[in-house]
């Protein structure tokens, strides 16, 4: 018996040292990058167009792309993602189609993001002629954030009890009714979360936004959706391996500003999944 | 006239309904349209199998088994890493990990799951690869092993949150039965829950694998840039996606090098299919 | 006037033979108890009155059932949900206040004055013996009212869309007596301007509330009489056996 009781111990302590082992660099990680990029955090970086070639100045301009590129891509996944997860859930529930469905959506989820941005390349920068803008790069994260949204919002509608759904139809509701009045408003929560989590994914996105959107540097703002743009995370990596001499703060500034926009967002999406599970009125 | 504006609105769920298989038979179609053009000047077995990839010589050498062999390294290497370490804290936080604490570890896995690859590419660059390069007194820390470990990083948050719900969703009378034999808590784990749960791990294992063989960015931050077949794992490798997202910018359009960084994209996509098709029905399997 | 007639009505839930060979006349303003034990098929008959069994998949219908001399299944269903109302086992509230439970069947078919809304509720509530103790909450949370009081919130929103006929799915099965007895007297007051169906486990509440008393066993209709007839001199042994207790 003792033996068994020691076996235990032992794996049990390689159990906690592997979870360490993830756990620990990922903090350090963090850590790392606030020490060394907070220093360069002031109004001026957060407000300036990159300067002496990207070595000072600010990166206002990757800050404002990366904005304007996760609004169109949510404008476009949200409404499409939103309504076909109504599909799945309300329409579809029990037909063959659902899983086909769900097999290209996990097929979606999967495509690796270098892949979406030949894609984009392919239909909407040359087949489309759109050439490299906000609108290409937009729509090719919407589609890429598609899955995301479809999935979290279904499972926010599927949460919704039938029983809500069996009354309102008893009462002369017609299915649409039911699902306007009652199944939205009470996914709502699911549906917000899901979507904050796809526009966090959009923000720190680069492979996608190589060929689409991406500008090396771009002194003036980009005026309309047809322009080329800055990006946060290709600015990173741009700084990172093809500037020499960047002052090391500058880099890791940088880093800081998308990661922090990146978990922050994560952050909130969490919390406000964790609300909904403790106040569910039902 | 309700009637009339909830019909409409009943054909455009439907319409966005299909859209997910739409989108993804576009995807394959416009990956084929301009992939499939390279194979005029060059014949499959030759692209798949040629050693040399020199797409810019004249004439171009259009072979990317260097680039598999790099991404297939680099893969190998993060899942050794990455395996046993993710489902071991899967099973931490599973069956070991006090309440609170589990709610925290899960939202910090996450986050860590939510890092871009950018950063971590970034991270990489300024810390492992002057690490790697001085422990083993190498030319460059661009390596296929700084690959693999900042990769294991990426493919982690995925194999635990997976097999993490594959542990949970093991019946409690499988585990109640055990502790009525008199099996210890770890006699339990691993005689009977992994084994029922070994469906979903593997699924968790495979989908790991699959975001670790489409990783872009922090690849081509770390592992190098030799397009050539890798004799170890302490040298510099090339991707299949660090090809793509490192030549597109060259590459003009419609040219041949274009092609065959399309024809590449066509590999990818047919290699994730697979993987997350396979997954898939392995985590359908339970039912 | 016979509100619905069935003719050897068949259906079935995928491969369940849930109903067999139905014939059954519900007359106006009667109160007709169905009885009989788990799976006899009393609810699928009862969901068959609104058209509620078409939500499973699976459901497959042979026969003839008509509400006022029209076949069921060519009336707009929501037309038809709209004249009969449903009051289900458990007091399902929706997750709104309890003025916007009583008004919603009222929203949904299209009432958009305010005024009207509100004389509805009013009325609705009073109906269903629960104004007095909410009026001055409308606003409140529907979740927020005992069991016994939300189940008289959904009889009021039944009654605000203003249906022929009532169904009630046992209707008392989570409630306490005194709740229950509420219910039931409701239910007996109601019968002056609606035709109620009421399912039942309750076989003494059957006696007490049914003028007419059906029994189903294993999907068939044994038998329907006179709630004194059946509940002293049935004809069917088995129909006594289960008024006796002797099964189900």
């Amino acid at each position: 018996m003792r033996n068994t009781q020691r076996s235990q111990k032992i794996a049990f302590f390689f159990l906690l040292l592997a979870t360490l082992l993830i756990v620990i660099p990922v903090g350090l990680i963090v850590v790392i990058i606030i020490q060394k990029g907070l220093p360069a955090i002031n109004w001026q970086f957060l407000s300036d167009i990159p300067r002496q070639g990207m070595r000072t100045g600010g990166i206002f301009p990757a800050i404002i792309g990366t904005f304007y590129l996760v609004l169109g891509s949510i404008v476009f996944a949200l409404p499409i993602g939103l309504l076909a997860a109504i599909y799945l859930s309300e329409y579809a529930k029990d037909s063959p189609l659902n899983r086909v469905i769900k097999l290209a959506i996990v097929n979606l989820s999967g495509v690796p993001s270098v892949v979406y941005g030949l894609f984009g390349l392919a239909l909407f920068v040359v087949f489309l002629k759109f050439g490299a803008s906000i609108l290409s790069g937009s729509l090719t994260l919407g589609i890429m954030i598609l899955p995301i949204i479809i999935t979290t919002s279904r499972e926010a509608l599927e949460s919704v009890p039938q029983s809500f759904r069996e009354v309102s139809l008893s009462l002369g509701a017609s299915k649409w009714q039911t699902i306007r009045h009652i199944v939205l408003p009470n996914a709502v929560p699911g549906i917000l979360t899901g979507t904050i989590l796809g526009l966090g994914r959009a923000a720190g996105e680069t492979a996608p936004i190589l060929f689409t959107v991406a500008a090396f540097y771009l002194p003036q703002l980009p005026k309309s959706i047809f322009d080329q743009a800055m990006a946060l995370p290709y600015h990173l990596y741009v700084i990172s391996t093809q500037v020499p001499n960047v002052d090391e703060k500058v880099r890791y500034g940088t880093a800081l500003v998308l990661l922090s926009l990146v978990l922050f967002m994560n952050l909130v999406a969490i919390v406000i999944r964790y609300n909904f599970r403790k106040k569910k009125k039902w | 006239m309700r009637k009339v504006k909830e019909f409409f609105i009943e054909k455009l769920i439907l319409i966005c309904g299909l859209a997910s298989i739409f989108f993804v038979i576009l995807i394959f179609l416009f990956l084929a349209k301009e992939g499939l053009a390279v194979f005029k000047s060059v014949t499959p077995s030759n692209f798949l199998l040629g050693k040399s990839w020199y797409p810019i010589s004249e004439p171009a050498r259009l072979g990317i088994l260097p680039l598999i062999c790099g991404s297939l390294l680099v893969t190998l290497g993060a899942a050794i890493i990455s395996v046993p370490i993710g489902v071991a804290c899967a099973v931490y936080i599973a069956e070991i990990a006090p309440l609170k604490i589990k709610e925290i570890l899960k939202a910090g896995i996450e986050l860590l799951a939510a890092i871009p690859s950018v950063v971590l590419g970034f991270i990489g660059m300024v810390t492992l690869v002057p690490w790697v390069k001085s422990i083993f007194h190498l030319p460059t820390g661009l390596t296929a092993l700084s690959g693999s470990i900042i990769l294991a990083f990426m493919a982690m948050p995925t194999i635990v949150s997976i097999a993490e719900d594959a542990l949970y969703s093991v019946p409690k009378s499988y585990k109640e039965g055990a502790f009525a034999l008199g099996a210890t808590h770890w006699q339990t784990i691993y005689r009977v829950l992994l084994p029922a749960a070994s469906s979903g791990i593997v699924a968790a294992v495979m989908l790991g694998i699959g975001r670790v063989i489409g990783e872009t960015m922090a690849v081509m931050m770390i592992t190098g840039n030799a397009a050539v077949i890798p004799q170890n794992i302490l040298v510099p490798v090339r991707t299949l996606t660090a090809t793509i997202a490192a030549e597109m910018g060259e590459a003009v359009t419609g040219s041949e090098h274009y092609f065959a960084l399309f024809a590449i994209g066509i590999v990818l996509f047919i290699m994730s299919f697979i993987i997350n098709v396979t997954a898939d029905l392995f985590l359908h399997k339970r039912r | 006037m016979v509100k619905f007639s069935a003719k050897n009505l068949n259906i079935w839930f995928g491969q369940t033979h849930a109903l067999r060979g139905v014939n059954i006349e519900v007359e106006e303003n009667e109160i007709l108890s169905v009885i009989g034990p788990s799976n006899s098929g009393k609810t699928s008959f009862l969901r068959m009155l609104n058209r509620l069994n078409e939500l499973h998949p699976g459901f497959k219908m042979r026969g003839w059932l008509e509400f006022n001399q029209e076949d069921i299944r060519k009336i707009d269903v929501e037309v038809l949900r709209k004249r009969v109302g449903m009051v289900f086992a458990l007091p399902l509230p929706l997750p709104l206040s309890i003025f916007e439970n009583v008004a919603y069947g009222v929203r949904m078919h299209g009432e958009k004055n305010r005024n009207k809304i509100s004389e509805i509720v009013e009325r609705s509530l009073k109906q269903s013996y629960l104004w007095d103790e909410v009026k001055d909450r409308l606003s409140v949370s529907a979740f927020k009212l005992s069991g016994g009081q939300q189940q008289r919130l959904c009889i009021a929103r039944t009654l605000a869309v203003e249906p022929d006929v009532i169904l009630f799915d046992e209707p008392c099965s989570g409630l306490d007596p005194i709740s229950t007895a509420k219910v039931e007297e409701a239910m007996l007051k109601l019968k002056k301007d609606y035709t109620i169906v009421l399912v039942t486990n309750n076989v003494k509440q059957a006696a007490r509330v049914g003028d007419r008393t059906a029994f189903f066993l294993s999907g068939e209709l044994v038998e329907l009489d006179k709630t004194e007839k059946i509940f002293t001199a049935p004809r069917d042994q088995r129909t006594d056996g289960y008024i006796r207790g002797k099964f189900g």
